[in-house]
């Protein structure tokens, strides 16, 4: 394989690598904190892309507007989400919760399909952010060198908020040992909501990113990245932020090297992913950045 | 305490039951009325629908839907009586696709069946109307398997053995290939089969080494980076990468993005909106597929158009509502020349179709139930669908 | 004592008979329709009961099951298509050589496609076992993904995403319902079993279970293989029914539809879970409805909304979920005690006043 196209998959890999990382720590967030696998979160993603989708189309919104509105709708529906369906079940079995997420997702799927319809639509793509650079035999869209900026400053803040601030010690807190926390007068609702509102907003932005990067939305677009970014998560260490980032590059990463240089089993191209998971999950469940933790009685 | 609150809630669940099903008897027999407010059976001929309407084939389930609509407007009776259609959706899963037929073999008493786009659905809800003897026509599956072993399930399209040597020889004949690229989605049958056509009619004209990449894709995907970098390495002359306009769309959008400039060819399910709205500012863009505006084939063609624009002025015309509407006025004729609504009657009429004048060119079928028709080839030029050439069958 | 179960084995031959004059009514009288909707039922049953026991009683949440149906789908049809369609079927690359002459009846093909399954069952369970709650819930979820990516790429055996056709078509109720009471009786058998009183008690406590003695591990892979081994019939009796597969069906909106029927039948309620197997079938084509332009009483019309009914069934389960988690039966069952119960409380309060 030549350089270049090396270097064009390489690129390729960045761009689909930021975008499972977006995703992906919202993820992992969600998990740290309440230990829920929340099938829900992908879904958000589609919620954000029809709002930015009908912002800019039905009611002629500036994108950036458009934009800004979904994130801030879709956040606010994270965390309806969490208290209505995940909050009324925080003392019951773990399935209890796992089986509510699920219903969510189903949910909002199916809402979707009812009031928007089930034909894909095309997503405006501002030309502002969306154009094509051409590096010699490379070619590649603005927006691979924009979604990891885009990603890693968002990282950054969101270390930032979880390292520095008070709340964000909270957070660590109550993901560490939720009865604890409490007892300590840390308001364990609130920190729950703080981290839905990232989640949610995080969900929001990889959502517009998402259907920048292809443009077509559909209300069943959230379910294949929800599983893999899900993965991501999970080879990079559930719980931990950093972790997400890594396991995403790391995803888009393999998804892609696979496929360029195993050509004849591109598909299994999901099959993969899915083997990766597991194999994390049997032999080093923590992921690349995870701790161990051994369960007591 | 539980005993008697598990107690109540049994009672309410069974009285919910029961409501529902008082209200869907109603409220289903309401629906069977229509608009019409007597229902003898014997004033009324049903047609059955059963198309995907949600699901993964949605799309195309209900741009077909459109076109049977609009073809039930324009002719509502037949044989002096009023045609009725009841349209079930079938969720593009293969155990709602056999219900749908046998609901509306057994509950709806339909004398004539119309569906369904998908071909995997469509062999789902074969087996059910052989059985009954009510016959079946299909407007878009392509899959040769969909009428194999059946009689009673016909298709005004033609099948993918015949579109994927179009476009092979239209490759080789016209754009002069002499190698050529495959991208298929390996998870779908139309795109497998078509691919497997092409490949055999390729390798015929130009070698066994003139395929240079086969590369997979899976429904759903949207992220083609990996499959056209390999395939822009292997600098095929042309490109042929049938599917489904979602996931095609973005695949021929990101080939362009990618600087893979060749002529790209691919199937009938191109002819959609959707697909158009991914790659209209691209051109060198071929598929092939059931109907032309420009050229209209009959003066029902001409009829068609028409009547769509006016029905539906912000929808772009597809072939797939144009297939529903032959599929509608060819039940109705098959209904006249057997001059009954009887279900084996129209069968035996159906299979004597010969040079029947539809939107989408002279329709014969043959002895398998298929249609021999000419193919249109069409491209994207400036934005939009552009008529390029047709392919009369041998 | 000894007569009450002299009473309990009357009454459960007598309510044998009855299902089986039903059987036979039906069989003679119902439309095509509906007895295509029982059959369907039918499979839900083994379905969700087999899903309860890897659930409900062994508190397993397992997401693969539809991996499992189409295994056993796959094998069912395989063994019993003719080697002329066979021939038809997969034309585009041959069927291996080794199947392409093969041609089972009906009835072994079923039992083989349980025990195929039963197998993967036993391999996937091994690494996957080992995991806990919603790691097991991904990674079987995993494990019915590339279930289905590998059947779809294995051309030469399962014809790819082209599926399968001309699977012989068995339509009578004796077969479909017949096999779910088996699968009733032997898994009620099981569970009353001492293998039963294992799996509850890795359900209710796994580390006090382990203290206690019991093989965790062992029992897991134990109840996670027969629960494969009845997916695998289920998917048998599913490809009889439509007499074509393809590798799309079994999707995993497929285990949810299966998830959706234990939750609200009860998990850990083989009752529960054939009520509500069969009242659920029955309502997706009753709820069509919705998806219909409706009239209320001739004043409102509404417009046809298609995919209401999943709307309704997701807010269902979301419904049952949060407000009753116990769905419909608990941890109940249908026993004769109860009514025998009540019966002799009524009696004693005759002769005592």
């Amino acid at each position: 394989m030549s350089v270049d196209i090396f270097l064009q998959n390489v690129a390729n890999s960045i761009t689909l690598g930021s975008l499972y990382a977006l995703i992906a720590i919202g993820y992992t967030m969600v998990y740290g904190i309440i230990r829920l696998i929340n099938f829900a979160h992908a879904d958000l993603l589609m919620v954000a892309a029809y709002i930015a989708f009908f912002g800019i189309l039905i009611f002629s919104l500036p994108w950036y507007w458009a934009f800004i509105l979904a994130i801030i709708l879709t956040t606010l529906l994270g965390v309806t989400i969490e208290k209505v369906a995940y909050r009324p079940l925080r003392n019951s079995p773990r399935i209890s919760v796992l089986i509510s997420a699920i219903g969510v997702s189903f949910l909002l799927q199916n809402v979707a399909i009812v009031v928007i319809g089930a034909r894909p639509k095309p997503f405006p793509r501002p030309e502002q952010l969306v154009w094509n650079i051409n590096i010699g035999e490379i070619s590649f869209l603005s927006l691979t060198i924009i979604i990891p900026i885009v990603t890693f400053i968002l990282l950054a803040v969101v270390m930032f908020i979880v390292k520095k601030t008070k709340m964000g010690i909270a957070m660590r807190a109550v993901s560490r040992d939720f009865e604890t926390a409490g007892l300590m007068s840390v308001d364990v609702n609130k920190i729950i909501t703080l981290t839905f509102v990232i989640g949610s907003a995080l969900a929001g932005v990889g959502g517009i990113m998402w259907s920048m990067q292809y443009p077509q939305v559909d209300p069943l677009m959230g379910l294949f990245p929800g599983i893999k970014c899900f993965i991501a998560a999970v080879m990079g260490g559930i719980g931990s932020v950093p972790g997400a980032m890594i396991g995403g590059f790391v995803l888009g990463f393999c998804e892609i090297m696979i496929v360029a240089f195993l050509p004849a089993l591109s598909g299994y191209r999901d099959a993969f992913a899915f083997v990766i998971l597991i194999l994390i999950l049997l032999f080093r469940p923590g992921g690349i950045l995870g701790e161990n933790t051994v369960e007591k009685v | 305490m539980l005993k008697i609150k598990r107690g109540r809630y049994i009672t309410i669940v069974a009285v919910l039951i029961a409501l529902s099903m008082l209200v869907v008897g109603c409220g289903g027999g309401a629906a069977d009325k229509g608009t019409s407010d007597k229902d003898q059976a014997g004033d009324v001929i049903k047609i059955g629908v059963y198309e995907p309407l949600t699901g993964t084939n949605a799309a195309g389930g209900q741009m077909t839907v459109e076109g049977i609509k609009l073809a039930n407007e324009l002719y509502p009776e037949v044989l002096g009586k009023k045609v009725e259609l009841v349209v079930v959706d079938n969720k593009s899963e293969k155990q709602e696709a056999a219900n749908a037929v046998e609901r509306l073999i057994s509950k709806e008493k339909a004398n004539v069946i119309i569906g369904s786009y998908g071909s995997s659905l469509a062999m789902a809800g074969g087996p059910v109307a052989l059985d009954a003897e009510v016959p079946v026509i299909g407007c878009s599956p392509t899959n040769p398997a969909v009428t194999l072993d059946n009689d009673y399930y016909f298709r005004v399209c033609f099948i993918d053995p015949f579109q994927g040597t179009v476009m092979s020889n239209y490759a080789t004949g016209k754009l002069g290939a002499k190698t050529a690229a495959i991208i298929q989605d390996v998870q779908q049958d139309y795109s497998v089969g078509l691919s497997n056509y092409f490949e055999k009619a390729f390798k015929a004209t130009n070698g066994d080494a003139s395929i240079v990449a086969k590369v997979n894709y899976n429904t759903g995907d949207k992220d083609f980076s990996a499959q056209l970098t390999e395939v822009k390495s292997k600098n095929p002359d042309v490109i042929f990468a049938p599917g489904n306009f979602l996931e095609c769309g973005i695949l021929v959008a990101k080939a362009r993005e990618l600087g893979i400039n060749v002529p790209i060819l691919g199937g009938d399910t191109w002819e959609a909106e959707e697909f158009l709205n991914q790659v209209t500012q691209y051109k060198d863009i071929y598929f092939s597929t059931h109907f032309t505006a420009e050229e209209p084939v009959t003066p029902v063609s001409t009829t068609f158009l028409d009547e769509f624009k006016k029905a539906y002025p912000n929808k772009e015309v597809n072939a797939f509502a144009a297939l529903g509407f032959d599929t509608y006025i060819l039940a109705l004729d098959a209904m006249e020349r057997a001059g009954s609504a009887d279900s084996t009657a129209i069968r035996d009429a159906l299979a004597a179709t010969e040079n029947f004048a539809g939107a989408t060119g002279i329709i014969t079928l043959d002895e398998n139930g298929d249609a021999t028709k000419t193919a249109v080839i069409k491209k994207v030029m400036d934005g939009k669908f552009v008529y390029e050439t047709k392919v009369d069958p041998q | 004592m000894d007569d009450r179960k002299n009473i309990k084995m009357v009454l459960n031959i007598a309510l044998l008979l009855v299902i089986c004059i039903i059987l036979w009514w039906g069989q003679q009288n119902l439309s095509a329709f509906y007895i295509r909707i029982l059959n369907l039922s039918a499979v839900f049953v083994v379905l969700g009961i087999s899903m309860n026991l890897v659930l409900g009683f062994t508190g397993m949440f397992s997401l693969g099951h539809s991996g499992f149906m189409c295994i056993g789908a796959y094998v069912a049809a395989i063994l019993t298509m003719s080697p002329a369609s066979k021939e038809i079927i997969y034309f585009m690359e041959p069927i291996t050589p080794l199947l392409a002459n093969v041609q089972w009846p009906i009835f072994p093909a079923i039992v083989a496609a349980g025990i195929v399954s039963a197998f993967f069952g036993f391999l996937i369970g091994i690494p996957a076992l080992r995991l806990r709650d919603d790691y097991l819930a991904i990674a079987t979820l995993g494990f019915a993904e590339i279930i289905r990516i590998v059947v779809t790429n294995t051309i030469t055996i399962t014809n790819g995403a082209l599926g399968l056709k001309n699977i012989p078509s068995v339509k009578s109720l004796w077969v479909y319902w017949g096999i779910a009471i088996i699968t009733v009786i032997i898994l009620k058998r099981i569970i009353n079993s001492n293998w039963g009183y294992a799996f509850k008690a890795i359900r209710d406590n796994e580390i006090a279970a382990e203290a206690m003695g019991i093989s965790i591990f062992g029992h897991k892979v134990l109840s996670f293989t027969i629960g494969a081994f009845f997916a695998g019939i289920a998917g048998a009796l599913m490809a009889f029914l439509i007499t074509s597969v393809d590798p799309t069906m079994f999707r995993f909106t497929f285990t949810f539809q299966i998830l959706l029927i234990v939750v609200l039948g009860g998990m850990g309620s083989l009752t529960g879970s054939v009520i509500s197997a069969v009242v659920i079938t029955i309502l997706m084509e009753v709820l069509r409805v919705v998806e219909q332009p409706m009239n209320l009483l001739g004043i409102l019309q509404i417009p046809g909304l298609p995919g209401m009914r999943m709307v309704i069934f997701a807010l269902g389960l979301l419904l049952v979920i949060l407000y009753y988690r116990q769905g419909l039966m608990g941890t109940r069952e249908f026993n004769w005690d109860y009514i025998l119960d009540r019966i002799d409380s009524i009696r004693k309060r005759g002769t005592s006043t």
